[in-house]
Formats: C-alpha cells, structure tokens, sequence
C-alpha cells in the first residue's frame, strides 16, 4: 500500500547541513571572517546596506559571509533583521554640504571652487588583472588626498544663478517626508518616497533603467554636476533635551545629475536635476538612482512620458530586489494542488475535444 | 569583531509593527474583501514564501494560541515544516497539525476539509491580491474599478472561457465576490475550497507580504463564486476516492507511482487522511474481534 | 433641449492652446462634424469635450437621459465612467484603442453589457450575434479575436461595441481614415443608416471633408484650434464662406 511521503523535517536538516558544508569550501583554507570582508570588500558590504537599508558594515559582513556571497541573500537577511529594531526617531536631514569630501568631482565644469578631487575610485584604472604584490606596492603610494578647502556644492553654485532649478519649491511648508518602510506606497508617490523607493532599489536594475534613458528611452540630457563621497554627521534631535545629539558618522555617496529642460508656458529655461544618495561607496548606483529620479519627473515637467523609466509604477514596483528575488525563487515552492487543478481541466479539455471530434467523424460518415 | 548575540521579540516582530498590522486586519474585517494596504514588513522568509501570512500570524499570535500550518493541504511540506519551526522557535506556541485543535491555521493553497469551527482564525498566504491583475496591470486603474464596482471586464473572462471550451476554465484562485460588494481573489486555492467560505464560521485573513495588502472574511459572511445563471460556478470534483482512506469528495494530489503512467490518488489534507485511516483501521480491527 | 452645450471650450498643452473659444449646441439625432487639417485642434476639442482632456477654460452641459443638465468638468470620476458604460460611447481611429485585441468579438460586444450587470451567458451571446450581423460581420467569426480582422472589420467591431448598450451619443475620431476607399464608403454607409435608425447624436472628427458630406448634418471648421466657420454641412460644402475653408473645399475639388 502506498504511503504517503513524510520527513520533510530531516530533508530540511540534512540540506542545511550540506549547505553549511559547501560554505565553508576547502578546510585547508583559513574561513574568512566577516570583519574582513566589511573591510576589505566595502564596495560589496555598501551595497548589502543600500539595499538592506540598513547602516551597518558588521552586519553586512556576517550576511555577506553566511549567504556565500549571495548579495541578493544578503540583503534580505538585513532586511529581515531591520525589521526587529524598534524606531525610536527620526534623525536630523545630514548635510551633504558640509561633508569634507573623500572624493568630489564634477564633469560639467573644469575648475570649480574647491577643485576636484579623484580621491578613491577604480576610473582611470586599467582593468587588468594584478598580482597581489603590486596591489601592496599601490598601497604604500597611497597618500591622503583630502582636502581642506571649502568645496561648495556645484548645485549651491548654478542655482544661486537661478540656472538650475531651487532645492524645493518657495514658499516651502517643509512637509514631513514619506516613510516607505513604515506607510505602503500609493501611486502616485511623492518625489521623497520615490527617493527612498530607489535608495533601496536594485543596483543593477536601476542601471539599465538609468542606461535606457541615455538611449533615447525618456531622454533627459543628464550631466554629472556634481558626485561627492565623503563621511557625514547624523544627528538626533531627541524631544526631551532640546537639541541635537550627534551620533556618528555615516559615509555616504551623493550624485546630483543635472538635466536639460526648454521651459514651458510658466517657467523659463533653466536645468532640473536628478538626486541620488546612498550608503558608504556605491557611485554607479548613485548615478543610476539619479538618472531614474530625474526620468520620474517627466510629468512635473510636462515632459512626453511613455518610457519605462519614466513609469513610476512599473520602476518602483519592480525594483526591490528582495521582492524580485523572493517571488522568481517561490516557483520552487510545491505547487501541487493548483498543478493538479489545472492537470484535472486539462485532461477534461483533451476528453471533450476526443468526443467532439468522434461525433464530427460521425457526422461526416 | 565581537559580535553582540541578537536577542528577538515574542512572534520576532516588534510590538509597534504588531499594532500597525492588527489595525489593518481591523479594517480589513470591516470592509469585507477589500485589500487594505499596509507597510509591509521584510521577515526571515524570502518575499512569496509567505511573507504575508507570516506578519498576520505574528501579530495575532498569543500564548494561549495552537497553531498549524500546512502547504498544500499537509502539515509535512518542507515550507510549512519551515513556518511552524520559525514560530515556535520566536514564540515558543503549541504546534500541532490536528485541525479541531488549531486557533490559529496558516495555509498555503489549501482549506482544510475538516470544517472549521467558530473562533478559529485561517490565515492565508497571498501571491497576487489583485483578482484583475491579469487582466488590467495597473494598480492605479484597478483601484477604481474596485471603488467603482465596475467588475465588467472580470466576467470578459469568464465569458471567452466558456466560448472557447464550454466552460469556465478557471480552476484555482477562483474569483469571488464578498458580502455583495468586493472581488476578491481566495489565494491559490483550488475552486474545490471555495464553497468552504461562504457563510464560514471561521474568520479567513488573507496576507499578501510583497503586494503589501491584508483583506478578510469576517464569520457569516456571503461569498459568492462568479458565474453566469446559465453557467454557474461549478467547483471541481473527483471522481475516484483516497487510495489511502478511501474519502470522497475530498481534494486528492496524484501520485505518480512508476515511469509507465501508473498513477493514484490520495487526500491532499494529509492530517485529514490520517484521521479517516486511523478511524478505518479501529472500524476494521473492531470487525475482526 | 440640446443634448449637449459647448461653451467657450479651450484646453491648453503647456504654454500652447490645443483648442480655444469653441461654443456650439448639439441636439438629439443630429450629427456634427469637425472637419480640418492635421493639427487644428479637432482631436483635441473632441478629447475635451468627452472629459478625456480637462477643459482649461469654458463648460460642457450634458442633458442625461432623465432631463437633468451635468456640468461634465464637475462630475466625479464615477459617474463620467457610468455615462460611459450606459449614454455614451466612442470609436476610435486606431481600433486597438477601443477594442481589446486578444478578446474575441462576442467578448468585446459583451463587456458593455456585462459592465452594466447582465449576467447571462447566453443572452450576451445572442445580442452579441445580433450585433455582428447588423454590423455585417459573419456570425461565424464570433469567437475570433480582432487580430485576425480586416482594418475595416475593426471598425465595425468597434461600432458593435459601442452601440450594444444603445447609447446617445457617440463620439467618433476620424473613424475611417486610414481604410481603402472601398471600404471607408461601405463603413460611412453603414454608420449613416444605424444613427438614423437609432438616433444617435453624434460628434465626428474628420479631415476628410467627404466624410462630413456624407454623413453630418451640421459642420464645424476648425484652424489653428479656432471654429472659423459654421452650418448646415450642404451649405458650408457648397458655399464657403470664410477664404481658408473656401480653399479647403478647392483643394478637394481639384484633388
């Protein structure tokens, strides 16, 4: 007699194992520990806090290290983990201006006040394979390139010549921002729950909608005004001391991508612009965010709007990896009733249709 | 790097998240079928694990709670193994996979065929809340017809099933419409289940994670299958009985028992099942004594 | 009473006005048409006056079947929507945008109904059949999507649509550009005889001055989003008032 199958705990115990077992590869091999790879991968960690959402490069690490390197993996148990922190305020705005930038270089003026400054960054390099020694050599050259300089932001700079268009409206109520994780999103978003939306979003996503609108698919003409990379203070105003506390410092990579815009009917000419904010050192997905950003826009602008990066429902209902990853991966889970459902009216079909044709054979006899 | 060891809270979601959901449900239980929107929260399931009904069961869970949770009808499916394991693990609750004994019974793609009783709460894990979804892509259109009650375009669908094959072909996540007013998608469940919410004492939570909506049908209430007066809806049936217990008009999961087309039958409710074969062997040794 | 009162209707696209000043009473069973070049704002006066723009200035009165006047621009979007599924209807130019391709003919016939709450498979059906025949499509095709029609079937389709909840009022774009000539007379054809069988009001837009001969009672000439010239279609046809329709109807002639 037929018995049905049982023991998916076993099974389940017994996967995790070889799991654990694949993880750790070759035993002759040291295990590397997580606060080498929040050290010397910071690329990689600030991408699992970007999309995790989550400030936090040691517990970066640890997922980066417990999921194999699986980023997508990663950020989901970051974010799995920001779900038990209880929220007990909401920090001051950081102040990007104020950052002394580690990094600050524009492409759409040569000299700015301030100068540029290339600081870490993989252009310019040749993508060639290196030996670890010359890697070592690189290091001992390296000096440090921080300046002390005032560096204004080059959007303070062409927006005090009304060239640009203001941080915000004027008159301004200063509404309190959008809260993605806390309120579910309703189209349309306002520009600030956008923002988060794409802060979070997938890097790689975001990319090629970002590519797209350089190929024509909601053109929006973007130069790079200006990408800053530098540590920045947060601050907590809590209610019962009356001031702000610092508490600490965040690195952050801002990018502010300035867009050409004709004028219309009620506004002159002058350039908009696309933001893009994001933890520690994720430059190309600050660029992205704000190329994205700006496209978004296309209806403040009065802009033709029949892209799909201009499509704020489609951008930002698809570009949550952790979403994306979770319902592809879910087609794994059993589907063996609603398989067997369709199974029953497919072979209910397929008896119908033998009949009918039986009766037509009939007929035509 | 000293890490600190990561302490989490009863049902691992914090308490203000709990109360945010259970307003949500509150509503939901208050317009019957319609999808309130909530702030979806990430869980250690990945999204279309059930991440839906893993919020709702946190945030109704207490300690005088027994929970079951089953996956196509069965309490032994690795992801309802996988759920019950995290919630007893964060909540430390009583377990079990005997349905009269659950308060509290989560559910992929299945109601059990025991019926359910005043008090106990199903809880359904959701993959697309949207009933229109396939047929309108637009959040933003399909709030209107909602608000509209313009459900025209849901029967467009029906109607080119039965012109093309004589009847509907809709055979799982079969539409409803609750309390006279809203469609509603039951979650994958097969049609055979639909009958089992109209006028259900139990109340059903629906809890879709990643679309990020909660909708309900309070106890008592009326659900209606769509269809037309000349075609009405017609759950699907099974002609043979459990291999195993010998039940009919039960759902049954085909098993394929070798490679030359061989193939039986048997309950997908596997607590169910062994109910009925326990009762069949006492029955049986009772004859022979 | 008209059936509809347009007055001083403008909608403006940015710092550009599509239409603007646009004032004329509609009356049940008659049929208006626009007539003017590409880019003289006749879409858009018929997108303005069907709520599918918002007016930027001036109102649109609607008589409803009960008597009352609707000032269009301040109805919700609900009751806009009802008027849609039960007085009004639209066909437009490019069938796709008023059928629903991968549905089949009966289905897109249906749907008005079953939005209005008919629940009866068989009798959809049959008004479905009934209708395909009136719009002299087989009844045989009943079951095809529109993907595999003719351009002039497609229009038909779409008149059946629109027409099977016995409408008002119709608006229709340019409802035959874009068909052979053949084909565009027999549709025109079949248009006229359904709206004086039914009496319809209806609004066409049209850059084909042919068209408005044949089927409109009354027409309107728009340049540069301004109605230049106005009347009974024979008459602003035969005796053109204004210089630039007197060189519409030229070029006609001699084309």
């Amino acid at each position: 007699m037929y018995v049905a199958v049982k023991g998916g705990e076993k099974a389940i115990a017994n996967a995790h194992a070889l799991l654990a077992k694949e993880g750790r590869g070759n035993p002759a091999v040291p295990r590397v520990e997580a606060d080498a790879i929040a050290s010397q991968l910071p690329v990689l960690t600030s991408r699992v806090m970007n999309e995790g959402s989550l400030y936090d490069r040691e517990l970066a690490g640890r997922a980066i290290i417990q999921c194999q390197g699986d980023v997508v993996e990663a950020i989901t148990l970051v974010r799995a983990y920001r779900t038990t922190l209880p929220r007990f305020g909401y920090s001051e705005p950081i102040d990007t201006s104020a950052l002394p930038p580690q990094r600050r270089i524009s492409a759409t003026f040569k000299d700015v006040p301030g100068g540029q400054q290339l600081g870490a960054t993989f252009d310019y390099t040749h993508r060639l394979l290196t030996e670890p020694t010359e890697a070592d050599i690189s290091i001992e050259n390296g000096g440090a390139d921080t300046a002390h300089v005032d560096q204004p932001r080059i959007t303070d700079i062409l927006g005090s010549a009304a060239l640009l268009e203001p941080d915000h409206e004027e008159p301004w109520s200063d509404p309190e921002p959008a809260d993605i994780t806390r309120e579910p999103a309703e189209y349309p978003m306002s520009r600030a729950a956008r923002l988060q939306g794409l802060a979070r979003g997938d890097e790689g996503f975001l990319l090629a909608l970002g590519y797209s609108t350089q190929r024509g698919f909601g053109n929006t003409h973007p130069f790079a005004g200006e990408i800053r990379v530098g540590e920045v203070m947060v601050e907590f105003d809590a209610p019962e001391l009356g001031f702000a506390v610092p508490l600490g410092r965040i690195e952050v990579t801002e990018c502010q991508m300035v867009n050409q815009f004709m004028g219309s009917h009620d506004k002159p000419a002058q350039f908009t612009r696309g933001y893009g904010l994001v933890f520690g050192r994720a430059e190309r997905k600050a660029m992205s965010m704000s190329l994205v950003d700006r496209a978004l826009r296309a209806d403040e602008f009065d802009e033709q709007s029949d892209a799909p990066a201009q499509d704020e429902e489609f951008v930002l209902s698809h570009a949550d990896c952790v979403q994306a990853a979770g319902f592809v991966e879910h087609l794994k889970l059993p589907h063996y009733v609603d398989f067997q459902a369709e199974l029953h009216l497919v072979r209910k079909l397929q008896q119908e249709f033998g009949e009918q044709h039986a009766d037509e054979q009939e007929v035509d006899q | 790097m000293n890490s600190a060891k990561i302490e989490y809270n009863i049902g691992y979601i914090d308490e203000q998240t709990k109360r945010m959901i259970r307003r949500v449900m509150l509503k939901a239980v208050a317009i019957p079928g319609f999808q309130v929107p909530f702030a979806s929260r990430e869980v250690p399931l990945p999204r279309g694990w059930g991440t839906g009904g893993v919020q709702l069961t946190a945030s109704l869970i207490g300690k005088s709670d027994v929970l079951k949770v089953i996956d196509q009808g069965s309490d032994d499916t690795t992801n309802a193994v996988s759920i019950r394991k995290f919630f007893h693990r964060v909540s430390s609750v009583e377990t079990t996979t005997d349905t009269t004994q659950a308060t509290l019974i989560q559910t992929r793609h299945r109601i059990p065929e025991t019926p359910l009783q005043e008090g106990q709460i199903m809880v359904y894990q959701v993959p697309l809340p949207e009933p229109l979804r396939f047929l309108e892509p637009r959040e933003t259109e399909t709030r209107q017809l909602h608000a509209l009650n313009e459900y025209g375009l849901m029967y467009v669908k029906l109607y080119e099933d039965i012109a093309k094959y004589g009847h509907i072909a809709k055979t799982y996540d079969y539409p409803v419409i609750v309390n006279g007013r809203y469609l509603m998608a039951p979650s994958p469940t097969p049609s055979f289940d639909n009958p089992k919410l109209h006028q259900s004492p139990a109340l059903h939570l629906y809890g879709a994670g990643r679309e990020k909506r909660i909708y309900a049908i309070p106890p008592y209430t009326d659900v209606e299958s769509l269809g037309f007066e000349d075609y009405p809806f017609e759950p699907q049936a099974f002609e043979e009985p459990c291999a195993i217990c010998g039940s009919t008009g039960v759902y049954l999961d085909q098993i394929i028992t070798d490679d030359k087309g061989g193939a039986l039958y048997v309950c997908s409710d596997s607590d169910y099942c062994a109910n009925k074969f326990a009762q069949l062997s006492k029955e049986g040794e009772g004859v022979s004594e | 009473m008209p059936i509809l009162e347009v007055s001083n209707l403008g909608h403006r696209y940015g710092d550009r006005y599509g239409c603007r000043e646009v004032t004329f009473d509609l009356w049940p069973g008659e049929v208006l048409a626009i007539v003017g070049e590409s880019g003289s704002g006749k879409s858009t006066l018929l997108k303005t006056i069907s709520q599918r723009l918002n007016p930027t200035e001036g109102t649109v009165r609607y008589w409803a079947t009960d008597g009352t006047p609707l000032d269009l621009s301040s109805q919700t979007e609900g009751e806009i929507r009802r008027l849609w599924r039960t007085e009004w209807g639209f066909v437009h130019q490019n069938s796709e945008d008023g059928l629903r391709m991968r549905v089949s003919a009966g289905g897109n016939v249906g749907e008005p109904l079953m939005a209005n709450g008919l629940r009866h498979y068989g009798k959809i059906r049959e008004k479905a059949l009934e209708w395909l025949e009136r719009v002299e499509i087989p009844s045989s095709r009943v079951d095809d999507p529109p993907t595999s029609f003719s351009g002039g079937m497609r229009q038909r389709l779409q008149i059946a649509r629109n027409l099977v909840v016995s409408p008002r009022l119709v608006f229709m774009d340019e409802p035959t550009s874009g068909l052979d000539v053949s084909v565009q007379a027999r549709l025109l054809d079949l248009i006229r005889s359904l709206v004086s069988d039914l009496g319809l009001a209806v609004i066409i837009v049209t850059h084909d001055l042919a068209v408005a001969r044949m089927i409109s009672h009354r027409t309107l000439v728009m340049k540069d989003g301004r109605v230049i010239e106005s009347g009974l279609t024979d008459r602003v046809l035969d005796d053109p008032q204004a210089p630039y329709t007197q060189l519409l109807v030229s070029s006609i002639l001699q084309g």
